[in-house]
């Protein structure tokens, strides 16, 4: 759980996106795995190996922990993705599927 | 492939823009060479300036002076010329072939950039990958809830977001003295620090105490640790630590639990922050084909360097974290001599003109260096985190754990290589980032050997994931390449 | 490297790959002594990293009986390495992208019917998309061999091996043969580090270092060294079962039971084997992904996490050197499988060990003389 400090910006700098369809807000410059854990979802997809839930590790692109699907395109890193308006952000569960 | 007079699109690519990138690509730059620079992130600075030019964090004793120091390097880039190309993920770099001609030696980048890939031709390359953290493999790490002490400052830097609820730090090294006090500064929660410095290691960092007593750091450094001790309850002496989740599942951490003295204590925890330090970031070097060797003081792989971060392969230096642990003023001097090398190399200034304009950086670079081998010798993690307990998963991809290493080396693994054809370990995407020290280790202790012995993995591009598409996409011959890559 | 110091081979094989480690089961089944001496480690090169394609389908007709043959022993491959080797069998299919191609397919396989085997049939459009829902839309047919399959090749390399000690054999790894010599009815193998191995026979099965070691008695082979490039994507829900090929350009393309892709085929990268290594040609890789592009639309969001090549012998004629040394006796080649060896390991070794043990073998070996070669 990650919480914002109080002195930190937020209203003017709101970015209005959506995790698993539920609406979320973030702020400009926040990446995609920051702005997960800064509306308290710490586990953003399980593995494709045994299915154990995984969240955000390392922040800077090397552990492949916070792969997310990002509108559509899946298994991009969360950490290395900037939040934007309107971004549809889903957890991912597994094996991805392969388009069809 | 071997058209005999390349374009080149750049005199120089510098990969990473943290204070060893960005002080190589403006000094490069600045002395008429074409550079560009090329990055993973937005912004300029790596992970320790990271987000300098737009932290949300504005209040500056927060991430404190020697953040800060970040902004000062980028004027300089600025002013040079050096193109700077931010959300570039270089996945691959070709060493030049040896048959090419003389002076026609072009090296290949493989980038991608706003969701396409393409090849980049240059002269010379200069690695400023930076470093990573340690891993730091106990049972429950892989739980939501654990990050990288290093991650945890990521997320202070570029977006202001500090842990609520119940927060432990484990591990040790100035990294996670540092997050405390930034944490302490901002007003942020933190429930416990549990230290693992071995209590053995103190008798063999003391005689290295002298040179660290020269250390520029060793004040702030202290002062630092002081007030974090005075304020936050330090835990010392941990030698045993696992994340759990809820009863039955494994969903999110709930609670830390450590062993002192031979006892087992429990916190709650809804965050476990681990940090073991920092190992050179050497995924890129090692799939170019540059030569490593095992560092028995930094217990990590370093890629082989000379005294101006030359590699192994001809065209590729490397400056910074990534050739070896020194912290970010070393890496900025490095980053210097490297750039004064390859000017050099690419006969822009003479051998005698590199080494007058090397001096005052060498001087720099040995003071930053000053007090490294006691901090090395102190923070080394003990044996028990670096070759866990068999029920430990090593690698995170494949969710390898190290009895499974182990069993592999009793049928026959000899070496991290054989481990991935045996276990999958390290074939995921992290393409062993997170694994590749701590496998070394395990089969290292398990045969008997020393670490040098057994090896690391053979890394192979992409080193970063590349779609099927943006492959698909890329120019297919030499025309190609001169139709489609113009800038 | 004291574990060989007293024991006396009846064969040195030189090479650990998949071929060398077959010879050294089969030779070891008969009770014959086998020292194989393995320049890095078994299964290092193109044993442990190629495609792992266990296919009948689409060879040289010479290739055909010995093909067919090993396929006899694909199928019960626990019985033989007590180790399933990964091996699967869901088919092989090459498809069809034009109705010239298809035509071709037809004469295949008219072909093969005249030499009397029957194991490769031309299937249509529906049945295509029956056997692959996910191929493209253009494609129109396909040639299909349902007996073939895929196996893991660093599994099956190191279960030959397995089998081979466990009956006896003796494996030397990490000496490089420099020097090959026989007098007086016995041959001396020298390796880099100083070493000296004695034994009647020798079996020549070194790869793409193959032609130094037949160079050393006199018979020099136009052997090239390639390094044949795959890549391999993350993890994605299984959907399709065959390996599947294309007719009209190279590929190889199959999913792993866990979930990963492997894409190849045999374009080729630089191999440096002085070095042992490989450098990958990324303007190659991207003409394999184009046509993954084109024949499976659905790859196309895929993510590539890794590629990489092996190092490799191939022969002018594109088929292998098997038998007797022409220069030498009690010299036996068994190398330039060129990119397509590993499903006639199991077979190439059984063939070995009976010229070695008995003079002769009930296979058609002659297109596979070194002779071809000689001046």
């Amino acid at each position: 759980m990650f919480r914002r400090l109080p002195e930190i910006e937020t209203a003017t700098q709101a970015v209005s996106f959506t995790i698993d369809g539920r609406p979320a807000s973030a702020r400009a410059g926040d990446s995609v795995a920051a702005a997960l854990l800064a509306n308290g979802v710490t586990a953003c997809r399980t593995t494709p190996v045994s299915g154990a839930a995984r969240g955000p590790y390392c922040m800077m692109g090397v552990c492949f922990d916070c792969l997310v699907t990002i509108d559509g395109t899946g298994n991009r890193q969360g950490c290395q993705v900037r939040v934007a308006p309107g971004m549809a952000v889903e957890t991912q569960n597994g094996k991805r599927e392969v388009e069809r | 492939m071997s058209a005999p007079n390349p374009k080149f699109d750049f005199d120089i690519a510098v990969v990473g823009s943290g204070p060893a990138g960005l002080a190589a690509a403006a000094l490069a730059a600045s002395k008429g060479a074409s550079v560009v620079l090329l990055d993973e992130q937005a912004e300029p600075g790596g992970q320790i300036y990271r987000a300098v030019t737009e932290t949300p964090v504005r209040d500056r004793k927060v991430l404190g002076p020697d953040y800060w120091h970040g902004a000062e390097l980028l004027g300089p880039l600025r002013d040079s010329g050096a193109a700077h190309w931010p959300g570039a993920v270089v996945w691959s770099v070709a060493r030049p072939r040896e048959d090419a001609a003389d002076g026609h030696r072009p090296i290949q980048i493989g980038l991608s950039r706003n969701g396409s890939a393409a090849m980049l031709t240059v002269r010379h390359v200069i690695l400023a990958t930076g470093a990573l953290e340690r891993p730091f493999p106990i049972p429950g790490w892989t739980l939501p809830g654990v990050l990288g002490a290093g991650a945890a400052q990521v997320l202070l830097k570029t977006s202001g977001l500090v842990p609520s609820g119940a927060t432990v730090m484990a591990g040790s090294g100035p990294l996670l003295w540092l997050l405390a006090w930034q944490y302490l500064q901002a007003g942020a929660r933190i429930d416990a620090i549990l230290d693992t410095t071995p209590k053995e290691n103190w008798r063999a960092a003391l005689p290295l105490l002298p040179g660290f007593l020269r250390s520029p750091y060793l004040g702030k450094g202290m002062k630092l640790m002081l007030e974090v001790r005075r304020k936050l309850t330090v835990i010392g002496n941990v030698t045993a630590l696992r994340a759990e989740g809820a009863i039955g599942g494994d969903s999110a951490l709930k609670s830390v639990v450590y062993t002192r003295n031979g006892a087992e204590h429990r916190l709650p925890a809804d965050t476990l922050l681990l940090h073991h330090g920092v190992i050179p970031n050497l995924n890129l070097a090692n799939a170019t084909g540059c030569a490593q060797r095992w560092d028995e003081q930094q217990r990590c792989w370093r890629p082989t360097t000379d005294e101006w971060g030359a590699t192994s392969v001809e065209g590729v230096s490397l400056a910074g974290d990534g050739a070896g642990i020194g912290g970010a003023r070393a890496a900025e001097e490095a980053g210097r001599l490297a750039a004064l090398d390859a000017l050099h190399r690419l006969g822009r200034i003479g051998r005698e003109q590199r080494d007058k304009a090397a001096v005052p950086f060498r001087a720099a670079l040995d003071r930053a260096l000053t007090g490294r081998a006691f901090l090395d010798t102190l923070y080394t993690p003990a044996e028990a985190f670096r070759a866990p307990a068999d029920d430990t998963i090593v690698c995170r991809c494949e969710e390898i754990t190290a009895g499974a290493v182990r069993e592999a080396v009793r049928l026959g693994c000899s070496g991290p290589n054989q481990a991935k054809s045996f276990l999958r370990c390290g074939m995921g995407p992290c393409q062993g980032r997170l694994c590749g020290p701590t496998v070394t280790e395990v089969i290292a202790a398990e045969r008997g050997v020393s670490p040098a012995e057994v090896g690391y993995y053979r890394l192979r591009p992409p080193v970063k994931p590349i779609t099927l598409a943006e492959l698909a996409a890329l120019p297919k011959t030499d025309a190609d390449i001169d139709a489609v890559f113009k800038h | 490297m004291t574990a060989t110091a007293s024991f006396k081979p009846d064969v040195i094989v030189i090479g650990g790959g998949l071929h060398g480690c077959s010879a050294a089961l089969q030779l070891s089944m008969r009770g014959v002594r086998v020292l194989v001496l393995e320049k890095d480690h078994v299964a290092r090169h193109a044993s442990g990293v190629n495609a792992g394609g266990v296919r009948q389908l689409g060879r040289h007709v010479a290739e055909v009986p010995l093909s067919v043959a090993s396929m006899a022993l694909w199928h019960r491959i626990r019985d033989l390495v007590d180790d399933d080797c990964g091996f699967e069998s869901h088919g092989q299919i090459k498809v069809a992208e034009s109705e010239a191609e298809l035509a071709t397919s037809h004469a295949r396989v008219a072909e093969l019917n005249a030499l009397g085997f029957t194991h490769e049939e031309v299937v249509g459009r529906d049945e295509l998309r029956a056997l692959v829902p996910a191929i493209a839309d253009h494609c129109v047919g396909a040639l299909v061999s349902r007996g073939d399959g895929a196996a893991i090749p660093f599994r099956t390399t190191f279960a030959f091996r397995r089998k081979a000690i466990s009956l006896g054999a003796r494996f030397q790894e990490g000496g490089a043969v420099t020097r090959l010599a026989r007098r007086g009815g016995l041959w001396t193998v020298e390796t880099a580090d100083g070493e000296k191995f004695e034994a009647p026979v020798v079996v020549n099965a070194a790869g793409a270092w193959a032609d130094r070691i037949a160079a050393q008695v006199g018979e020099p082979v136009p052997l090239e060294v390639i390094a044949p490039m795959l890549m391999i994507t993350a993890r994605v829900a299984p959907f399709i079962k065959p390996v599947v090929g294309a007719t009209g350009r190279t590929l190889s393309f199959k999913q792993f039971p866990n979930g990963t892709v492997l894409i190849g085929g045999g374009l080729l990268g630089r191999a440096v084997r002085d070095e042992n290594r490989t450098e990958l040609d990324f303007s190659q890789v991207s003409v394999n992904a184009r046509t993954v592009w084109d024949l499976f639309p659905c790859m196309r969001g895929a993510t590539i996490v890794r590629s990489w090549a092996g190092i490799e012998a191939r022969m002018p004629d594109q088929i292998p050197v098997i038998g007797p040394s022409g220069t030498e006796p009690d010299l036996y080649h068994s190398f330039g499988f060129s990119a397509h060896g590993f499903q006639l390991g199991p077979i190439v070794g059984r063939i070995t060990a009976d010229l070695i043990t008995g003079g002769s073998t009930d296979l058609p070996i002659a297109p596979f003389s070194i002779g071809r070669f000689a001046a």
